[in-house]
């Protein structure tokens, strides 16, 4: 090490020939970066040495090969207690970006890969930022996504560099952008193939051009009158996706611009205040946990061996069709086997808009086009690692399908059903090697739903199901482990949620409030919006297997619109009527009871299920039950999952307001014996 | 070792498997599919089915005439985009409507040789992206214009911009007429026509039974040879779009000349097809056969290529059959099945006319005796080009690979697969069926 290099525990400080300092994160003991208390205190210290030494310019880069930095350390949030301290804390990172700005030196962040949110605001303190051009280059402000917004400056830095409509578009959705978008709004000063990126960075810090400014078209919005203006268009626009109730953060952002918009210095301490109220608060806490219940289930889904190359998967139907494109996507051979024709020209189509859509460059989207490949006579499957079962919902079937495959099977080949109800057992028992058999449900649509339970049979063999976890994982999905219960966890929990709004519907509550109900509890789509959009044969069927394993009761209302084929979406006419994709619903305030009452017959129900579930061990924690249940039925992220939310709304509470839906509507409300656990567990807590 | 010495005494070469695309028709604007993208789709089916990793190939050959701007040595282009790895060399041949044969023709030398034990070979081409281009005036312009420096200089070349600086160069036209004796493909055939004094009406037949054969081994699933391919707008293709199920001597009758109007005899209907398609076969030694357990379908025997006059194009497979014969001391009734590429009805009529003619024999091959008719019942038994189309690069490939389908369906033994070359050049191949080296199924 040169002797005026300075090095500790997670920055390195070494300083080149040309007077440049080099200053590399690499925080210890990670694969990624992200900023901790520790390692801010570090580079307070650090960007101190720099400042002495009065180098020819700094240059803050990772040591990471994963990317920059992706954001603040989530888990330090966790142990905040109250909204003085979180504002000490934040104030104390604005401090110390601040360092870097108040540099008289020209300062550059060189930015691969991930530049998130901490990450982000710590280029932004810079004066010039230069980044790879690479497709994994993404930079952007998700802090929305756990309910917070940016605190170290960011709001301030982002908006005054790039104009506040592209700044706050990046802060409110929690979006990141490309290389390419960061040029073009002028968040990246240059974008570079990585064999310039130094290069570029010495010209840089010797040239020293004045910093990027938005110019005036794009500083426009940022008049006075403007924001009043944009903040109320913005506000209009927010709202109809999210309730500030739920998810006060994006609103929190507008108020910060609206009122501090044209006011640095005010914008900076209020943007720390605003970050320390949200950050105590019960939305930001709640998706703060959904995000380490996300960041547990990909960790299972790391753990594992080998990668498989080449996917077989059989049917092309809209689930094995995105299923299959989903996989080609993300680098895998695959082919997809159906007996006809139509619909794998139907799979290769889809999967072009998704390829397209997603990867953008022509380049790119041919190469995964090459990947998918449509096989009539099934020539894949003795290639296979993975063999996906992905045809019509029927055990004969997938049995004599079984029966077909096997013998072409790879001796290491496992075999995955997609099935969503059937237990595993019972289409194992035709295979020769029932061991190789396990459940991966995947949920629709496929590139949206992140989701896929990994149902392990009581004869697949560990291995198996470890194999299919980690293929759940390294196509970017989040594996659930659940056993082979009929439902397995996702739909056993939402079955009694859908089939107690068919029962309020019968009863003559209009749809569309039932429906409101769901989505004021904070459920992405009302339960009779969705079973339409499922397919109400489909939601009979599903419910019938569970009757008949559970004894519950189906609806008779469900096989009477069924009867007269009415499916819902697919058929035009389900609980809704529908007019092209969207349903019509009247705006007449049709009157019903009141909304509490709906919510609370819903939403009891399924957590009533959900304790079923964990008493009987459907998944192994109670964790894993709330992350399988957001990120499978978008249960409300705000309220943390299910148990999360039974416990911060009081076990006891609920458990009477349910006894009470007992005696009034009958057994389907009675508590299951999973409550009396969490009954004690709250008298033993103080 | 010459080539004739490589087949008889280097190791022998076997087709094992073969696969092409549908053949599309020509609309008037590019197909769906580019030269490549037929080619990855009809060579990922076929590797899909192979007992052996696409990187496990020793090079990959393919013939392409006029592979699009960015298909470059296109076979290179396809072999990266069907998975077989940065270390399997790959390059492109050129020799006008023999490419696809030629492709098969240097696998099998470099197999004969002892250079490569398993290839890919085969032949794509997507005419209908033939390439309209800037004709000579434009480029000048514009070769001006990257050089005017004032604004005044630029206005000054915009006003000398006339309608003819606008009239584009239309590849496949000029790739279609002969270079250097300026006739069209279709004059050949005109030539020909007259020299053997072959009707209008014998054309016409000859294309009417093209469709007929073709529809009835559509009809009669006998096309194995075709892999279905897919659009990404949600279309798939799974047969030859040319047949014409509908047409008939009156409708032929009534088609313009499409080459010497107006006296001439060569329609749109009694030519070729303007055709997108693409066409695989691979090729193995006997110790690839062995160490894959591959099936074999034939062995290539004999190959001939020559040169003739280019106004005479069309008699070209007459040229290289003969010698092939001689070589292999044949007599016609010993060849089970033969394809020769219907470039034209008259081409083909004047070929079978030719090749029984005492005096073409003789004064042109200069042989003391003409061969034996060609039975018509053993010739394009399936039909040819006139129906199915005829995508130059890919041709050559699709008859060798049919021939070896057709002496498969009819237990046939001895198979030529012959064709004409713009230019003026004729090849031919003389492939078949194999006893005792059958492994696998």
């Amino acid at each position: 090490m040169a002797p005026d290099a300075k090095s500790c525990r997670h920055w390195r400080l070494e300083q080149d020939s040309d007077g440049i300092a080099w200053l590399t994160f690499d925080r210890a003991g990670r694969s990624a970066n992200s900023m901790s208390r520790e390692t801010l205190e570090e580079l307070a210290d650090l960007l101190v040495e720099v400042s002495r030494r009065q180098s020819a310019g700094l240059v803050i880069r990772s040591g990471k090969e994963s990317g920059f930095i992706a954001g603040a350390d989530v888990n330090e949030f966790t142990g905040l207690t109250g909204t003085d301290q979180a504002l000490t804390l934040i104030e104390r990172g604005q401090t110390i970006l601040g360092q870097i700005e108040a540099l008289t030196i020209p300062t550059l962040a060189l930015i691969h890969g991930f530049c998130l949110g901490g990450g982000l605001e710590l280029a932004l303190a810079c004066r010039y930022r230069i980044a790879t051009d690479a497709p994994a280059t993404r930079l952007g402000f998700p802090e929305v996504k756990l309910g917070i917004h940016p605190g170290f400056g960011g709001t301030v830095h982002l908006t005054r560099l790039v104009g506040p409509l592209a700044a706050l578009d990046m802060i409110l959705t929690g979006r990141s952008i490309d290389a390419r978008r960061a040029r073009a709004i002028g968040l990246a000063d240059y974008t570079v193939p990585e064999r310039h990126l130094e290069n570029a960075a010495r010209a840089m810090i010797r040239h020293s051009p004045s910093p990027a400014t938005p110019g005036f078209v794009r500083s426009l919005p940022g008049m006075w009158f403007m924001r009043l203006l944009f903040a109320a268009y913005l506000r209009r626009k927010i709202a109809k996706r999210a309730d500030e109730n739920h998810y006060p953060a994006p609103f929190a952002v507008i108020d910060l611009w609206e009122r501090f918009g044209g006011d640095p210095t005010g914008m900076l301490a209020e943007e720390a205040r605003s970050v320390a109220r949200l950050i105590t608060g019960s939305s930001a806490r709640n998706l703060i946990r959904v995000f380490l219940l996300q960041e547990r289930l990909k960790s299972i889904g790391r753990q594992g061996s080998s990668v498989p190359r080449h996917v077989h998967v059989v049917g092309g139907g809209t689930m094995g069709g995105d299923i299959a494109a989903w996989c080609a996507m993300q680098g895998l051979r695959v082919t997809v086997q159906d007996i006809d024709h139509q619909r794998l020209a139907g799979v290769v189509a889809r999967g072009a808009r998704l390829f397209r859509h997603n990867l953008r460059d022509p380049r790119r989207v041919e190469a995964a086009l090459d990947r998918l490949i449509p096989d009539l006579r099934g020539d894949g499957l003795p290639r296979a690692d993975v063999v996906i079962e992905a045809i019509v919902e029927d055990v004969a079937a997938k049995q004599e399908l079984f029966r077909q495959i096997e013998p072409r099977l790879k001796p290491d080949a496992f075999i995955a059903t997609n099935t969503s109800s059937i237990p595993i057992e019972e289409l194992a028992g035709t295979l020769a090697r029932p061991d190789r058999l396990v459940g991966l449900h995947f949920f629709n649509p496929v590139p949206k739903m992140e989701l896929v339970e990994v149902v392990r049979g009581t004869a697949s063999a560990p291995e198996t199901v470890a194999r299919a976890t980690a293929f759940a994982g390294a196509i970017g999905r989040l594996p659930l482990p659940v056993s082979s219960s009929p439902g397995f966890l996702v739909n056993r929990i939402l079955m009694p949620y859908l089939l107690e709004a068919v029962i309020m519907e019968a009863e003559g509550i209009p749809a569309a409030a039932i429906d409101r109900a769901a989505v004021e509890f904070g459920m992405p789509m009302g339960p009779l919006l969705l079973a339409d959009t499922v397919g109400l044969d489909i939601c009979l069927a599903v419910a019938g297997i569970l009757a008949a394993r559970f004894g519950t009761e189906v609806p008779q209302r469900l096989a009477a619109l069924v009867s007269v084929g009415h499916l819902g979406k697919k058929s035009g006419r389900g609980f809704y009527t529908y007019a092209g994709d969207k349903p019509v619903v009247s705006e007449k305030n049709e009157k019903g009871p009141a909304r509490n009452e709906l919510e609370e017959r819903l939403v009891l129900r399924l957590l009533n299920e959900a304790l079923a579930c964990l008493r009987e061990k459907v998944v192994t924690d109670g964790d894993l039950l709330d992350a399988g249940v957001v990120f499978g039925t978008g249960f409300a992220p705000f309220r943390g999952g299910p148990l999360h939310h039974i416990r911060n709304e009081g076990i006891g509470r609920l458990h009477e307001r349910l006894k009470r839906l007992e005696e009034r509507y009958g057994e389907r409300f009675a508590p299951d014996a999973g409550w009396q656990e969490l009954l004690l567990e709250e008298k033993e807590s103080p | 070792m010459s080539r004739t010495e490589a087949y008889k005494s280097g190791r022998p070469v076997y087709i094992v498997d073969g696969n092409r695309t549908p053949f599309l028709k020509a609309r008037g604007v590019p197909g769906p599919f580019s030269a490549a993208d037929l080619a990855v789709a009809a060579g990922r089916a076929l590797l899909l089915r192979q007992p052996f990793e696409a990187n496990e190939l020793d090079e990959v050959i393919l013939g392409c005439i006029i592979p699009g701007p960015d298909e470059a040595n296109i076979a290179r282009v396809v072999s990266l985009r069907l998975g077989c790895g940065k270390s399997v060399p790959a390059w492109t041949v050129q020799r006008n409507c023999g490419s696809g044969m030629q492709a098969i023709d240097a696998a099998a030398m470099d197999i004969a040789h002892g250079r490569s034990d398993l290839v890919l070979a085969g032949g794509t081409e997507a005419m209908s992206h033939a390439p309209v281009l800037l004709n000579n005036a434009m480029v000048n312009l514009l070769g001006e214009w990257s050089h005017a420096g004032t604004t005044w200089k630029r206005l000054r070349l915009i006003s000398r911009l006339r309608p003819p600086h606008f009239r584009p160069v239309i590849g496949l036209i000029h790739g279609l007429t002969d270079p250097i004796v300026g006739l069209s493909m279709g004059q050949t055939a005109e030539e020909l026509a007259h020299r053997f004094r072959i009707s209008r009406e014998r054309m016409d037949a000859f294309a009417l039974e093209s469709h007929r054969r073709l529809a009835g081994a559509q009809d009669g699933g006998k096309l194995t040879e075709i892999s279905p391919i897919y659009d990404t707008d949600g279309t798939f293709f799974d047969h030859d779009e040319g047949v014409r199920r509908d047409t008939d001597m009156a409708g032929l009758a009534r088609l313009k000349p499409a080459f010497d109007r107006p006296f001439g005899m060569v329609t749109a209907g009694n030519s070729a097809q303007i055709t997108d398609g693409a066409a695989w076969l691979l090729l193995a030694s006997a110790s690839a056969v062995e160490r894959h357990k591959l099936p074999v379908l034939g062995r290539i025997v004999d190959c001939q290529w020559v040169g003739v006059e280019p106004g005479q194009m069309g008699l070209g497979p007459v040229h290289a059959m003969a010698p092939i014969m001689n070589r292999q001391g044949l007599a016609t009734g010993e060849i089970d099945f033969l394809e020769i590429n219907e470039a034209f009805a008259a081409q083909v009529l004047a070929c079978l006319e030719a090749w029984q003619s005492p005096e073409y024999c003789r004064d042109e091959l200069g042989l003391d005796a003409p061969f034996a008719p060609i039975d018509p019942e053993r010739l394009n038994v399936d039909g040819g080009a006139v129906a199915i189309g005829h995508p130059v690069g890919t041709s050559g490939a699709r008859i060798v690979l049919h021939l070896l389908h057709v002496l498969q369906r009819h237990d046939g033994r001895r198979g030529m697969a012959s064709l004409c070359i713009g230019g003026g050049q004729g090849g031919a191949m003389l492939i078949e069926r194999v006893e005792g080296v059958h492994h696998g199924t």
